[in-house]
């Protein structure tokens, strides 16, 4: 079986899993007292200082959490609630948002009323700083937090966040940044990136599911979303996850510490496929930017073809991919990302995207090269429905 | 795979006769309920979870395939526009002939499929010929009697051979947990089941007269006349009793002036059915023949005599029918009670009438 999903989620590297079993055999809660207690502390303080330095941020300013959707709503909502007042109301995202940013700012404009204004992108999925510049010039007064991500989870397009946050920079507005799909697979420093505010996941990057973090600078408040035992600056509530936050300490160190030799590897990889692609399926469209995207990230629109019909046709081959964004009860909604980059509905319907994690080799490409001319033969046929 | 225990006791029967089988979901729903309220519809996300579980238990893979464009213009399209000619049509019918075994079945083909199968009940003879399936309480040869021979050789119906509750039984068996999820009824788009409030949402209201058809008299009004269907009897909300005291049915209904006239039950009764352009599944047959009719799904059958011709069929009842609506199907069966009466041929109903005046003393 070629896995080729690894935006959707990776398998735990194996010092991640052999943390979280070590630590899952160890008693004690870490707001205990008492030695266990202590211990458990130490354990997280430890990865705390540990994600801290190798993402470029203090230990203060890790807040961890239960995923990366977690992190991105606290961020969000969070900070829109401590920064709004009657003349300030306005978020501002991105056309590109994952549904974790997208999803909570839609909720803050129609339930709290605020405003919303969106950035869009050009042709590659990439954020206009233009844009946001005139935005800032007019607007910045009423503004509470602009939000985008650090790299689109559909085509891989890197984000201008350095820049964004310099522009906000002057007006005291804070910049959160998504980088679910960067840490780890790019490099990511977020004191050098002025960003306020950074989520990340664990189960994108090697460590376990059900755990993430956001990284908060120490001057930026946020109003929690979870009341409770005033754990992790009373921002987040909740008993720590001791094994799990050791698990995801351990990946991070790890995926940071190997992220330029792996990214190295996955690109020569990522462009022996798209190379390849091109060959067998000459009017297959390459989506995304060719040079500012994620290593791992290869993202495909097969002209008439449906991506779900490909996407069963490979899974019945033995090789697993993505359409371009499942949705609810599986009604295929044109990709959100590529209709906001230009593309007509049929073609964002078409789409496919293949992502390369750290256990995929060669012989994964050689498989999805292999069966992919077939499966977009009989999908032309099957056509669009 | 709806969901329900029928298509997920057929799936894993056709893993069992050696098929290589995928599940496969209709979302026919851009914006599906999450949860099903009672027995009514068949589209919620509820329902394509049930039948992910399924296949699971059963060890298929699954997906869920988007057909919610071609079943709003095929289907609910067809549902609005035929209750606006005040005829009664059959969306399962219409679904069947348009979607399960029309879009559906040439997707899947083109894919590289071979079938599609489903849990109606109803049994394809060696012969290849539709009939009946064994439970005549749950037959569903009637909503399947608009595939042509071509479709009907590319159809499987695992369940024909079975009684309903033999299928629930061997659901339990296999450790399906929708062995006893009720059945669903009613029209699934329809999520209340209030039809005549999906109609009027889309048709509008407009006032019009409820008439006697013998006297012309006025007798009540109504706020549309798509909310009526020929042969009712309930919901005229008519003040005042026929002067004989019967109860009054509705004998047609006519959307160009709104009307709706109502009379006594024998008035009613017709005994000669024209339908529009037939469907033949078995060999088609010219001039006059003796077979059976069933105008209605889970309706009686009527011996006939059948008269084809390119424009429609004929069908002259031997016994008289009451409260023949068009719009639903006219089905042709030769009677088998050994292997199942075989459908012959169908159409849709354009008219019904009374081939000689009837005497209401004569009923």
């Amino acid at each position: 079986m070629a896995y080729l999903d690894h935006a959707a989620t990776t398998p735990m590297l194996p010092q991640a899993l052999d943390a979280y079993m070590r630590t899952a055999r160890a008693l004690g809660n870490a707001s205990s007292l008492h030695g266990s207690g202590r211990t458990a502390r130490r354990t997280v303080e430890e990865a705390r200082e540990r994600i801290a330095e190798v993402l470029g941020a203090k230990p203060g300013e890790v807040i961890f959490t239960g995923s990366g959707t977690e992190a991105d709503n606290l961020a969000v909502k969070g900070v829109h609630w401590e920064r709004r007042t009657g003349a300030r109301n306005r978020i501002v995202t991105t056309a590109i948002e994952h549904h974790a940013v997208a999803d909570a700012v839609a909720w803050l404009g129609d339930h709290e009323r605020a405003d919303v204004t969106e950035l869009p992108v050009d042709k590659l999925g990439r954020v206009d700083t233009a844009v946001l510049a005139g935005l800032l010039d007019e607007h910045a007064a009423e503004i509470t937090v602009i939000t985008c991500m650090w790299a689109n989870n559909e085509v891989g397009t890197l984000q201008p966040i350095e820049a964004m946050a310099a522009l906000a920079a002057p007006h005291g507005i804070p910049v959160h940044t998504d980088a679910i799909q960067a840490v780890g697979h790019v490099p990511v420093d977020f004191a050098a990136s002025g960003a306020a505010a950074l989520a990340l996941s664990g189960h994108k990057l090697g460590g376990p599911t059900g755990t993430g973090a956001l990284l908060l600078r120490r001057d930026v408040k946020a109003v929690p979303l979870l009341h409770g035992g005033g754990q992790e600056r009373e921002i987040r509530s909740g008993t720590l996850d001791v094994p799990g936050i050791a698990a995801l300490a351990e990946a991070v160190l790890h995926a940071a510490r190997t992220q330029q030799t792996e990214a190295q590897r996955l690109a020569v990889l990522r462009d022996d496929l798209v190379a390849r692609i091109r060959e067998a399926v000459p009017d297959a469209i390459y989506n995304g930017d060719p040079e500012l995207r994620l290593p791992g990230n290869a993202h495909f629109s097969f002209p008439g073809c449906e991506g779900d019909a490909l996407l069963m046709l490979l899974d019945a081959s033995g090789v697993e991919c993505a359409t371009g964004s499942a949705c609810s009860a599986g009604i295929a909604q044109p990709s959100h990302v590529l209709l906001a980059m230009g593309a007509a509905p049929d073609d964002a319907r078409s789409s496919l995207r293949f992502t390369l994690g750290w256990p995929t080799t060669k012989a994964d490409v050689d498989a999805l090269v292999a069966a992919l001319p077939e499966a977009v033969r009989r999908a032309k046929t099957a056509g669009l429905t | 795979m709806s969901g329900g225990v029928d298509s997920a006791v057929a799936a894993a029967r056709a893993v069992e006769a050696g098929h290589d089988v995928t599940g496969v979901h209709l979302a026919l729903s851009k914006n599906p309920q999450t949860y099903r309220t009672g027995a009514r519809g068949c589209c919620t996300i509820e329902d394509s979870r049930d039948a992910r579980r399924a296949a699971d238990v059963i060890g298929i893979p699954f997906y869920v395939w988007d057909m919610a464009e071609r079943f709003h213009e095929d289907v609910v399209e067809d549902f609005y526009a035929e209750y606006a000619n005040g005829r009664t049509p059959n969306p399962c019918l219409r679904c069947n002939e348009k979607i399960k075994f029309a879009a559906v079945l040439d997707r899947a083909v083109a894919l590289g499929f071979d079938a599609v199968a489903t849990g109606h009940y109803a049994r394809k003879g060696e012969d290849g010929l539709l009939r009946r399936g064994v439970d005549p309480g749950k037959d569903q040869s009637y909503v399947l009697a608009v595939l042509t021979p071509a479709q009907l050789a590319h159809s499987l119906f695992p369940l024909g051979d079975t009684p309903k509750d033999l299928v629930r039984a061997e659901a339990e068996e296999r450790g399906l947990a929708v062995a006893r999820k009720p059945d669903s009824h009613d029209i699934c788009f329809i999520a209340d089941g209030d039809t005549s409030g999906f109609l009027k949402n889309r048709l509008g209201s407009k006032d019009g007269e409820i008439v006697d058809s013998a006297t012309g008299e006025v007798l009540g009004s109504h706020d549309g006349s798509h909310q009526f269907t020929v042969g009712q009897r309930h919901g005229l909300g008519l003040k005042r009793p026929a002067a004989d005291g019967r109860p009054r049915y509705v004998l047609s209904i006519t959307p160009v002036d709104n009307r709706v006239e109502v009379g006594p039950r024998e008035a009613l009764r017709v005994d000669r059915i024209r339908t529009g352009r037939p469907v033949w599944l078995a060999a088609e047959r010219t001039g006059d023949f003796d077979a059976q009719v069933q105008l209605r799904a889970h309706g009686e059958v009527y011996p006939a005599v059948v008269t084809a011709d390119a424009h429609g069929l004929t069908a002259v009842l031997r016994k008289p029918a009451y409260g023949v609506a068009p719009g639903q199907a006219l089905v042709v069966y030769d009677p088998d009670a050994e292997h199942g009466d075989a459908v012959l041929a169908s159409g849709t109903i354009d008219t019904a009438d009374a081939a000689a005046p009837v005497e209401a003393a004569g009923v």
